[in-house]
């Protein structure tokens, strides 16, 4: 179980230490948070680092707050601070029903939101969430503060659109209107301790064009441009939703592997669709399942 | 090269040196002598390693060492201090174990849970205890045990009307 790296350990206290430390060397750096996926990656030798840099000292990366009509998610901020915060329920109950089915409470308790971006593995639970509220992904480095629209932020599978000396400080994501409806919908082998096998994740805003992404069935989380597009010329009666659920296999390319099958995925993306939608649309006419209630 | 760090482990301070790559649960058991967090699945799925960090379930094998300095561990030897918890002692009466190789992580996560929702539903307990794997037991000891010490907890705190 030893993990036999040479390894050397920071622990800033200040962004401006972090950034410091970050310019000091090229080396091949790898920042922590929660570490639920760092640890293994690197007892897996899949990141080979000769340093780590921990964020959980910097003052101000753990921030959750409504700031100017967006929610701000500082990098800390875990799974289960989002369960427990208020004003998440409040004001976007969708991320704590997103994050509710993220793994375990005991991996809930120090995996982060924006760690989950930034290990960007396809099934990611968040991927798809951001993708579909249209979040910004905040960065800071030495020459300065950069932000990246969260759709050109996945490049690949564990592939993102940071640069070596960046650090993502937070994440901003619009609250949506009132009288808004939003689902996340997720499938899993097991509750507890299983990776996706497909999530989608579906927005409505009344009179906007629909916003709905699919992670886990593709290299990276992926919006459903064509669906949006015809939920939002034909709205969505019945007739509508079957005609969306028939372009399911024009949006998403998924894989075989331990998990499922393509053609199971493929066939189950349909039903996650029909539901994660169907809900969303209660949630906004005010008679939806109550947040939380598995879909699958 | 070495990291000093300082932690309280079941109320009492420890100041070890540890490598950035060791592990938090290598360091309990082979360095502080606690035995109780068991090496599973070690990638985070089983739950047997878990502690409690600050109050709140982790898992030791996803953790490193040298990320706790300065904060307080809970593992069962902790717990029992003053004998065994309400809830430890509905497991030994339903028989909620087997083999036990589960049982500390799960009395842990139980414990955690009870301290954020006293008054637990089955399926809320069934959520929360879902990242633990028992291999033996099919969980329904365990579950019933959550449920008994929930409330016999309500009973003696806020005798019902
Ligand atoms: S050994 Fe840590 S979760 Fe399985
Ligand atoms: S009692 Fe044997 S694993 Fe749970």
């Amino acid at each position: 179980m030893t993990i036999s790296l040479d390894l050397a350990y920071h622990a800033p206290a200040s962004l401006d230490e972090t950034l410091e430390i970050l310019s000091e060397q090229a080396g091949r750096t790898v920042l922590l948070a929660g570490g639920t996926d760092v640890v293994p990656s690197l007892r897996d030798d899949l990141i080979s680092p000769n340093r780590i840099v921990d964020l959980k000292r910097v003052e101000g990366l753990g921030d959750l707050a409504v700031i100017d009509g967006a929610l701000h998610v500082g990098c800390l901020v875990t799974f289960s601070d989002l369960i427990g915060s208020p004003a998440v329920h409040a004001r976007l109950p969708v991320l704590a029903e997103m994050a509710g089915m993220v793994a375990s409470v005991g991996i809930r308790n120090r995996a982060t939101l924006v760690g989950n971006i930034c290990s960007a593995v396809p099934s990611c639970d968040a991927g798809p969430l951001l993708l579909a509220l249209g979040a910004r992904v905040h960065l800071v480095s030495r020459e300065g503060v950069r932000t990246v629209d969260v759709d050109d932020w996945f490049e690949g599978p564990r592939r993102t659109a940071i640069r070596s000396g960046e650090v993502v400080t937070h994440v901003t994501i619009p609250l949506p209107a009132s009288g808004h409806g939003a689902a996340y919908a997720r499938l899993s082998r097991t509750r507890g301790e299983d990776l996706a096998q497909a999530c989608v994740a579906v927005v409505l805003e009344p009179g906007d064009r629909p916003r709905i992404a699919f992670g886990a069935v593709a290299p990276t989380p992926v919006r459903a441009r064509r669906i949006e597009a015809l939920l939002h010329a034909q709205g969505l009666d019945a007739g509508a939703i079957d005609a969306a659920v028939g372009l399911v296999a024009e949006e998403v390319a998924p894989i075989t592997d331990v998990r499922a099958t393509r053609r199971y995925r493929l066939a189950m993306c349909e039903v996650m669709l029909r539901r994660a939608v169907t809900a969303a649309a209660g949630r906004a006419a005010g008679d939806g399942p109550v947040h939380g209630t598995p879909l699958m | 090269m070495g990291h000093a760090v300082a932690l309280k482990v079941n109320g009492e301070s420890w100041s070890l040196e540890v490598e950035p790559a060791e592990l938090l649960l290598e360091v309990l058991r082979s360095r502080v002598g606690i035995k109780s967090p068991k090496p599973g699945c070690e990638r985070g799925d089983c739950g047997s390693c878990t502690v409690l960090l600050d109050g709140r379930s982790v898992r030791s094998c996803l953790v490193l060492a040298v990320e706790v300095d300065g904060h307080e561990l809970t593992t069962v030897e902790g717990l029992g201090i003053d004998g065994l918890t309400e809830l430890q002692q509905r497991m030994v009466e339903l028989s909620s174990f087997q083999c036990g190789y589960c049982a500390p992580g799960i009395v842990l996560t139980a414990t955690e849970l009870l301290a954020v929702n006293p008054r637990p539903e089955r399926h809320e307990v069934q959520a929360a205890m879902s990242g633990n794997l028992c291999r033996c037991t099919g969980y329904a000891p365990i579950i019933d045990a959550v449920l008994t010490a929930a409330a016999t907890a309500a009973a003696t705190t806020a005798p019902e009307v």
